[in-house]
This record gives structure tokens, sequence and C-alpha cells, in this order.
């Protein structure tokens, strides 16, 4: 319950993001991350994003959150 | 597994082989640890000193079954909508579950975000929307945030059952405890990336342990185990942290400067394990309007705990899923009886997913 995922911001609009999860497009939330800009990786949590992270970060969660999603299914 | 990662998996194993000298049980406290250490079947590559066990790690698991019929009460009271987690749905209360009070016609909603039930309350203006906050401080903040917005846009019909959890309080419980024997903790890397390290470290300083902040790939579980092995031989318990891609010392100040401003520590009952003190959180007296146990005050009398469950031996490590005499027999992922076997976090769920084979116990 406690799984976040990355993903990459393309737009702000005030406390929402356009944010791109693999492929993707999703509003998120982004006021627990003020200092997050576009271009930056997040990591989401419930439609928030709770923290901002590097992108090789994000490319090596991604991969590692894909290997975690395919053994829930 | 890529080659590479497979081959640095192979040296990190090596590794922990050649140089642990002395036996450790390691719990690690978080459901998505639980099932990639479950699915990778590390536990049987491990030196037989090297002891896993999973704790209290799912905020699902750990919900209290009493706490749950208070919830299911409140859902079925006229001009409610009980918004939750998807996977709340099928946790057994004493009596009931979420899914069957839906059934028999409560007000019940899936949201995948506390945002969808702020979306239900300005779209039923006429009925309550109920929030069930479940979760530790991952979560929190989340949930924390979905108030502030509740605020802001002064909703009068949108409020949080609050039953979060936090994960430091019962870790010391777990070492206060004189029946759990324990030498090291892995922590939980989402819990991290919003606590940081500073919440952690009386369990070095106090108790002596290692706690390893992990990622969620088997390498990152192993590199984890070998900083707590290093840790040992060296004798210099300390929090560290392996999964350095989401986690900062700091952690997010930000997220828990909104857990603060909405929630207060409260004594809270774990299921299986009873009150701990100070181990979970209620909304502040300020924001009562947005508090459903004090808006709905409910009086409904204690249900009859389930006794052959054994999830609170399991949630302390005190027990293997299979150790349990339903595991596998009367409780199952289809038809569970405790929540460690619903959640797909759960221990037993995973166990069951993964261990059978290596249990000896067929299907
Ligand atoms: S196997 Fe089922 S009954 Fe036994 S401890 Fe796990 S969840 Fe509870």
């Amino acid at each position: 319950m406690c799984l976040a995922i990355p993903s990459k911001i393309l737009k702000i609009k005030g406390q929402m993001a356009e944010v791109d999860i693999g492929g993707n497009v999703k509003e998120v939330n982004i006021m627990l991350t003020p200092e997050a800009k576009v271009g930056d990786y997040v990591l989401l949590h419930a439609g928030y994003a709770i923290q901002v992270i590097d992108e090789k970060a994000a490319n090596e969660i991604f991969e590692a959150w894909e290997e975690a999603y395919n053994a829930l299914q | 597994m890529h080659s590479n990662k497979k081959e640095y998996a192979r040296f990190l194993l090596d590794s922990i082989h050649r140089e642990i000298d002395r036996p450790i049980t390691v719990m690690e406290v978080c459901g998505t640890h639980t099932v990639s250490i479950a699915r990778s079947g590390l536990r049987e590559l491990l030196p037989e000193q090297m002891q896993l066990l999973s704790g209290p790690g799912c905020p699902v698991c750990v919900t209290d079954d009493l706490d749950l019929d208070m919830v299911m009460a409140l859902s079925r009271q006229e001009g409610i909508i009980l918004a939750t987690f998807g996977d709340m749905m099928r946790v057994p209360g004493t009596e009931s579950t979420l899914q069957q009070e839906k059934s028999k016609g409560a007000d019940v909603r899936v949201v995948y975000s506390p945002t969808d039930a702020l979306q239900l309350a300005s779209e039923n203006p006429d009925l309550q929307v109920v929030f069930l906050g479940v979760g530790f401080e991952t979560t929190t903040p989340v949930v924390a945030a979905a108030l502030d917005q509740a605020v802001q846009l002064g909703l009068k019909n949108f409020s949080v059952f609050s039953l979060h959890k936090l994960v430091p309080p019962i870790m010391r419980a777990l070492l206060e405890d004189p029946e759990v024997k324990l030498d090291a903790f892995i922590n939980p890397g989402h819990v991290c990336t919003i606590l940081g390290t500073e919440p952690f470290r009386f369990i070095a300083e106090e108790y002596g342990k290692p706690c390893v902040v992990a990622g969620f790939e088997a390498a990152d579980i192993l590199e984890a185990l070998l900083m707590i092995v290093r840790q040992y031989r060296e004798g210099r318990p300390a929090v560290e942290i392996q999964y350095k891609r989401a986690v900062r010392p700091e952690g997010n100040p930000v997220a828990v400067g909104f857990i603060e401003k909405y929630f207060q520590p409260v004594d809270a009952r774990w299921r299986g394990i009873g009150m701990v003190a100070e181990s979970g959180l209620d909304l502040r007296d300020e924001y009562a309007q947005f508090d459903a146990k004090k808006r709905f005050p409910l009086d409904i009398q204690p249900g009859v705990r389930r006794k052959k469950c054994s999830c609170g031996e399991v949630l302390k490590g005190l027990k293997l899923p299979y150790q349990c005499p339903l595991f596998g027999k009367a409780c199952t992922p289809a038809k569970p009886v405790g929540p460690c076997m619903v959640s797909t976090e759960g221990s037993c769920a995973a166990y069951y997913r993964y261990g059978r084979k290596k249990a000896g116990v067929s299907s």
C-alpha cells in the first residue's frame, strides 16, 4: 500500500500537474512538493507527488516498480 | 532482472555469506518488501545465520477488527457515502466486511485517491462523504493535503475517519516486547521518503540495532542486508539509507508539516498486537468538523474477535504464516480469514502466493 511510482512533470497549473507515467498522462496534485518544476521527476502516491527525485533514480525505480507490479498481478 | 543485476545480486549474496559472523534476525516493516522477498525466494538463498521476519508492514493488515466494526456501522447510516481505498473492502471486522455491507445496500465507494473523495463530496452536497483514512506516513500526508483542500474549499460534507498508524512507535513496541527477538530492521522505503532517518535514530542509539532503509528490488534488499551485516561486524549500529534514489536524510519536510498541521498522535489499536501508545493519528481538535469520529459518534458494542487467526503473532514475527493452523486451509486469498491474507502485501498472502511449495503446504 505504500508503493510510490515515478513520473515526469509535463505541465503545472497551480496545485495540479500533468505527469507522464510510463507513457500515460495523468493529473496529479503537487502541493506536497512545492519545489517541483516542469521536467522534474516525482514519486506519486495516491494521486499526489510525495518527493522530487532525479531522472536516473526515476528510471531505476520504474524498472523495480514494473517488477513489483507484475508480481502483484 | 538484467544479467548485470543478477551478477550484482550474486556478488551481494556471496558477500553476505562470507562476512556474516553472528546470527542476525532481520525484520522488514513494509508490505512491499514482504512481497519482494517472498517472490524472489531470497530467504532460501541467505546463510542459515540470517533469518528474515515480516513485521507489521501492511496498513491494511494492522487495522483492528473493532475499529473496522465502527467504520461498517457508520457505512450503514443513512445519508453517508463511505469512500475507501480498494484494499480495505474485503478486510474482515468481527462479523462483516465493507464489501458485504455494500452488497447489503451501504453506499461504499472505492477511490484511488482522497481527491476522488473530495470530488464525491462536491458532487453530492446533500450527502456526507466520509473518507476512511488508513495508511502509514507514506499515505497520511496525502490525506492531510486533501483535508487542506477541503478546508480551503469550505466543504461541509467531507470528513475523515482516521485509522492512520505511525511506524516508529510500533518499531519501538516490537523492540520492547520480550517475546520478539530482533537484531535489525529493514526500514520501509516510502515511509522514509516522507520521514527521513531522524525518527528512527532511537533504534540505533537506544537499542543498538541497525536499521537500513531499502528499495524494493531483490538487489536492494540484499544490499541492505549486507549493510546490516557490516554494521554488526564493525560494531556501529546506525540508520543508513540504501534506497538513496528516493530517500533523503531529511525526508520531505513539507509533507511532514501537513501531517502535523492536521493530525495529532493518539494511542491506537493494532490488530493482534493491541493498544500501542501514541502509535496512531486522529484529527486535531481544531478540525473537529472534518473528523468523522467526532461528527458521527457511534454507539456500538464491541464485537467478539475471531480467535483462531494468528495474524497478531504473524505481524510480530513470532509465527511464520504457514505455522498458522488455518493457513492454506480455512484461510486462502479467495476466502481470507485474516487481513494478512486479504491484502496482496500481507505476509500470509505473500507466503501463500510464492512460498507454498517451499513451506511444504499443498494448495
Ligand atoms: S493464515 Fe489467515 S488466519 Fe492464519 S494468520 Fe494468516 S490471515 Fe490469519
